[in-house]
Parts: C-alpha cells; structure tokens; sequence
C-alpha cells in the first residue's frame, strides 16, 4: 500500500510501549537472574560481585530439598497425568451426553478454577483442620480409624496437596476436553456406530484420536502447571512439614526472600526455567510436532 | 451418540419394535440415572466445601465443634457483620479491583498496539521481534520473581500498586499479543484500504475501526487480565508489607494467620472473598471459557 514507507516513526511509537514493559520487566529481569545465578548474594547493595562460576548448580545436586522437590514434583504430575486428567475427560463426555441439568454441572464443574489458588488452599485448611474440620468430622462417621491429620502428617500431605489441586483444576481440563469433543461433527461418530462399532470402539478409535490435540497440549498445560505450583502450596502448608510438600518455587522463594540466598535462589530459578524448557522443546518436537504442523505452516504462509 | 447405541445389540441391524415417545423418554433417564448419580457425587464435592464456608460463617466456633454438619443454631451474623464494617475486608476487595482494572487498561491497550503493528504492517525484523514476544509465554512468574523484586525495589516501587500493576502488565503482553494479532489479522484488508482512501491515519483505523471490530477478542483478553490480576498472589505477596496496600489474596492470608484459632471468622472471611470471583464468573462466563479454549483446541 502507498506511504506505508513513512509510518515507520508512527510503527515504533505503537510498538513502544510494549516493548518498554517487556524489555523492562520481563526480559530484564530475567537476564538479571541468569546473571546472580553465578554469584553469591544476599540481594543487597548494587549488583553482585562474588563470582563464584557455577557453584550454586553444583550445591543443586547435593541440595536434598532440592532433589526432593523434583521427587515430588514428578509424583505430582504422575498423578494429575494419570488420574486427574483421565477424569477430566471422563466427565467432560459425561456432561456432553444429553441429560437433565448438564449445564448446570458444567458451571458447577467450572466454578473452583475462577476461586484463586489462596482462597481454595485457605477454605481446605479449615475442611482438612484436625480438630472440628470437616473432611475428619465425615470421616469419623465410618468405623475404624481413618481420620487423619492430613496436612501435618509428611506421609499424607503431598496427597491432600494432590486432592486439593486437582478439586481446582479439574473443571479447566474438562471446558477444554468438552470444547474439543463439542467440535466433532456428529456425522464421525454416527458413521462408526452405524458401521457397528460399540460405544467403547467409537470412543476408542473415533473420539479418543480426535481429541489428541487437546489431551497433548492439557497434559503440557498440567506438566508446567505442576512444576511452577507455590500460591497453593505456600498457604496450605508453606511447603511443610518437613518439605514433605515443598516445591521447587517454594525452596527458591524461601532462599530468596526468608534467607537471602539470592544467588542460590537464582540458580533454583534457572534450573526451573530450564526444566520447562527442555520439557516444552521436547514434548513439542517430539509429542505436538504432528498437531502444531497445520499451525506452523499458516503463520509461514501468511508473512 | 454413545450411549444410545450401548444399549443396542451391534449383530441386530433389525428394525427396531416401534417405541412410543413417553417409553423413549423413560428409557433414557432410566440409562442416565448413574451419570446423574456421578454428576451429583463430583458436585457434592464442590458444593459441600463452599457450604462449609458459607454456613460455617454463620456459626460461632463452638458450634463448629458440637455442629459440625446441619444449619447453624442459633444463626451467628457477627462474623459477616463486623467484617462488613471493618476495612479488612472492603480495603483489600478496593485495592484488587483497583490493580485489577489498571493492569488489564495498560496490558490490553499496549498489546492491541503492538499487535497491530504486528498483524497489518511489514517491515523487516518484525517476525524476529514477534518471537522475541512469543518466548516471554515461556517465562513463567516463579522464574523471574527474584529478579523482579530487585529491580522493583531499585526502581522504589515496593509497597506501589504499580509494583504490581506493571509487572502484571508486562507478564501478560505475550498471550495478550498473540491472541489479538491472531485477531486483527482476520480483519480484512478492504476495511482498510477504504479507511486509507477516506484519509485515516494509522492510529485513526486503529482507534476508530479496528478496536470497535475487535470488541469479542478485547472482551476475551479483557477477562483473562482481569482473573489473572484478581488470583494473583506471589507478587502483592513480596511487593506489599503495607497492610493497606494488600489484595484480597493477600489479604486472605494474612488474616488466616493472624486469627487462625477463630476459624468461624476466617470462614467467613473467605466466603465474602469468593463472592466477587463468582459474581464475575457469572458474568463473564462465556469470554473466559472461550478464551481458555481457543488456545487449547485450535490447530
């Protein structure tokens, strides 16, 4: 188009302000905490100036905190990928079926994800309280003796930690399941039964496969969710008792902002960025790589 | 539909005896008993903490021992009252709203610049700083936090709402961008060709044509700045030791810890806390499960 040529200075005025912000605020910091990673500071006085190469990584290996939290992360996403997500699924089909008051159950299903982390881990202190909370009070109802005190127990607490994640998160995964099967031409599935496929056989080869995109980029969504889970965590327990709930942004917010470790800190913090990253440059090319394709090819054509 | 041909026998493609409406009818909420039975049990798990915290309030904390379960007896309204009158609650509820709105302003409007510049304009370097935008959706808040407050406390804005507003902003430009740019690029060139021949200038189309068409995905975007700002919590956390300036998060938090004995009270700290949450969801419940979806299921 004619006088494109001199909106140039108009171009970077439009881009300027998100740039500042970015630069300023996102990549700076950033780039910041690469730096401190390599030094020890206590975060104090101008920029650090006690280089000491690659130690903080090092104290990583032997850090059983820190190994801990990886321990415990990995169990947390082998259970939200395994049970979590499967039952996302299974009630997303369930409220896709034409019942009674469906709607009503989607919102209802919904309704925990829009409560903050801080809200629902402050409400289940009180329902997995020891004395008078709720979750013991039912249980006292059965026989036997299976109250607990969940949140103080280092054996249970990384479980109560699951239940409560997956109680707000499941509702996400499942709008995002129901949208996808809601994008299934009827047609697809109708064919297959007409064909004489059972309703296991239709899920199983017709819906299941089709929902492949979905459930690949939810089980990433899950993944990183997992690894950078505090606010939960830092109300119901504050990573306790003895780390038996602690994550990796629990450890690196208590060097950085309790004991002013902050090069140590940092190193936590690149180590976790590059823990999602690998993760996300590995699930793409090798698990999204067939689904991104059709994108991919879009944003090339469309320079 | 799945079920229904569960119940029929795949090896008799025989016709079917005539069925009558009403025994049709009968038959499928006969099937759909158990799925109304797991529905109910799933939503009992949600229904019953929030009515916990709702009733829960509403009792003193010896009922709470000798009355764990049923409706309170004698009503108590105390514990909502004096947090009704009390600035421990209206204060914080001020200030999330405040940083709310604030930050969705600044990251809708900057990105919606940015992301016109990047969907209508060609010039070199712009896919390079496109990218540049798209790695900041790999950053994730836990990771720079550190860093973050070092720079916030040079820049003196500790115990500053724009501590936090500007962080929230610039955190959000990446998604915010990608969905908008996705936007506007569907808008058609015609629309602004005839802009261009009727004497706009760049920032004419953008204010006056662009922004109104693209209302749906300011909406969508507007919602998602806006639940992110309200949940947010590990930054006020760092950001503000003023007990003036904390969120509602925060304030939450704090308040747990400070009367952590009088659990009545916190309950019915935490059910006046949820009520904004899902007054909004009520609202806008379409825009944020349409915002949610698109990035998951398209492509």
């Amino acid at each position: 188009m004619r006088g494109r040529r001199r909106n140039g200075p108009v171009l970077a005025l439009f881009l300027l302000p998100a740039l500042l912000l970015f630069v300023g605020l996102v990549l700076g910091p950033i780039v910041l905490g690469l730096y401190t990673s390599f030094f020890s500071w206590n975060g104090f006085g101008g920029l650090p100036t006690q280089f000491v190469g690659l130690a903080n990584f090092t104290r990583l290996w032997s850090d059983d905190v820190f190994l801990g939290d990886l321990q415990r992360g990995l169990i947390l996403i082998v259970l939200s990928v395994g049970i979590q997500l499967p039952v996302s699924l299974g009630l997303a089909l369930l409220v896709n079926q034409p019942i009674r008051g469906r709607s009503v159950y989607r919102v209802l299903f919904f309704a925990p994800y829009v409560l903050s982390e801080v809200i629902t881990a402050v409400l289940f202190t009180m329902l997995l309280s020891p004395n008078n909370g709720l979750v013991n009070n039912l249980l006292g109802l059965l026989p036997g003796d299976v109250q607990q005190t969940w949140l103080a127990n280092p054996d249970t607490v990384l479980y109560a930690v699951f239940v409560v994640v997956s109680w707000k998160y499941f509702g996400f995964h499942m709008v995002l399941y129901l949208a996808a099967r809601q994008s299934i031409p009827q047609e697809l599935t109708e064919a297959a039964s007409s064909d004489g496929a059972n309703a296991w056989q239709v899920f199983r080869h017709v819906t299941l496969p089709l929902l492949g995109p979905t459930i690949r980029i939810s089980i990433f969504l899950s993944v990183i969710g997992t690894i950078q889970l505090f606010d939960l965590v830092w109300v119901l327990t504050g990573g306790g008792p003895v780390h038996g709930s602690e994550t990796m942004a629990v450890t690196l917010f208590q060097y950085g902002f309790k004991r002013f470790e902050v090069g140590y800190a940092s190193a936590i913090s690149v180590t976790m960025f590059l823990i999602c990253l690998v993760f996300a440059l590995v699930y793409q090319r090798f698990v999204l790589r067939r689904d991104l394709e059709g994108a991919m090819t879009v944003l090339g054509a469309a320079k | 539909m799945t079920t229904k041909e569960a119940a029929r026998p795949v090896s008799a493609p025989a016709p079917r005896p005539p069925v009558t409406a009403k025994q049709a009818k009968r038959r499928a909420s006969l099937r759909h008993l158990p799925l109304h039975v797991i529905c109910i049990l799933v939503g009992a798990t949600i229904v019953v903490p929030l009515l916990f915290g709702i009733l829960g309030g509403f009792k003193d904390n010896g009922q709470l021992v000798t009355r764990p379960f049923g409706l309170p007896d004698p009503w108590v309204f105390e514990n909502y009252a004096d947090m009704l009158v009390s600035s421990g609650f209206w204060r914080p509820l001020g200030n999330s709203i405040f940083i709310a709105v604030a930050t969705t302003l600044l990251v809708v409007l900057a990105s919606a610049l940015a992301a016109f510049v990047f969907a209508r304009f060609a010039f070199r370097g712009r896919e390079l700083l496109f990218t540049l935008f798209s790695i900041g959706l790999m950053f994730p808040f836990a990771v720079a936090i550190l860093p973050l407050y070092v720079v916030l406390r040079e820049m003196d804005l500790l115990d500053n709402p724009l501590g936090v507003i500007l962080p929230q902003a610039a955190f959000g430009l990446p998604m915010t961008i990608i969905i908008l740019r996705g936007f506007f690029r569907d808008i058609p060139g015609s629309v602004e060709e005839a802009a261009i021949l009727d004497g706009c200038t760049p920032w004419g189309f953008f204010w006056r044509i662009l922004l109104p068409m693209a209302r749906p995905a300011l909406a969508t975007v507007s919602v998602l700045a806006v639940v992110s700002s309200w949940n947010n919590f590990m930054l006020p956390l760092v950001v503000f030791n003023d007990p003036s300036m904390w969120t509602l998060p925060l304030g939450v938090q704090q308040f747990q810890g400070q009367y952590a004995a009088d659990t009545a009270r916190i309950l019915a700290y935490v059910t006046l806390a949820i009520v904004p949450s899902i007054a909004f969801y009520a609202l806008a419940e379409r825009h944020l499960t349409s915002g949610l979806t698109s990035g998951a299921t398209k492509g």
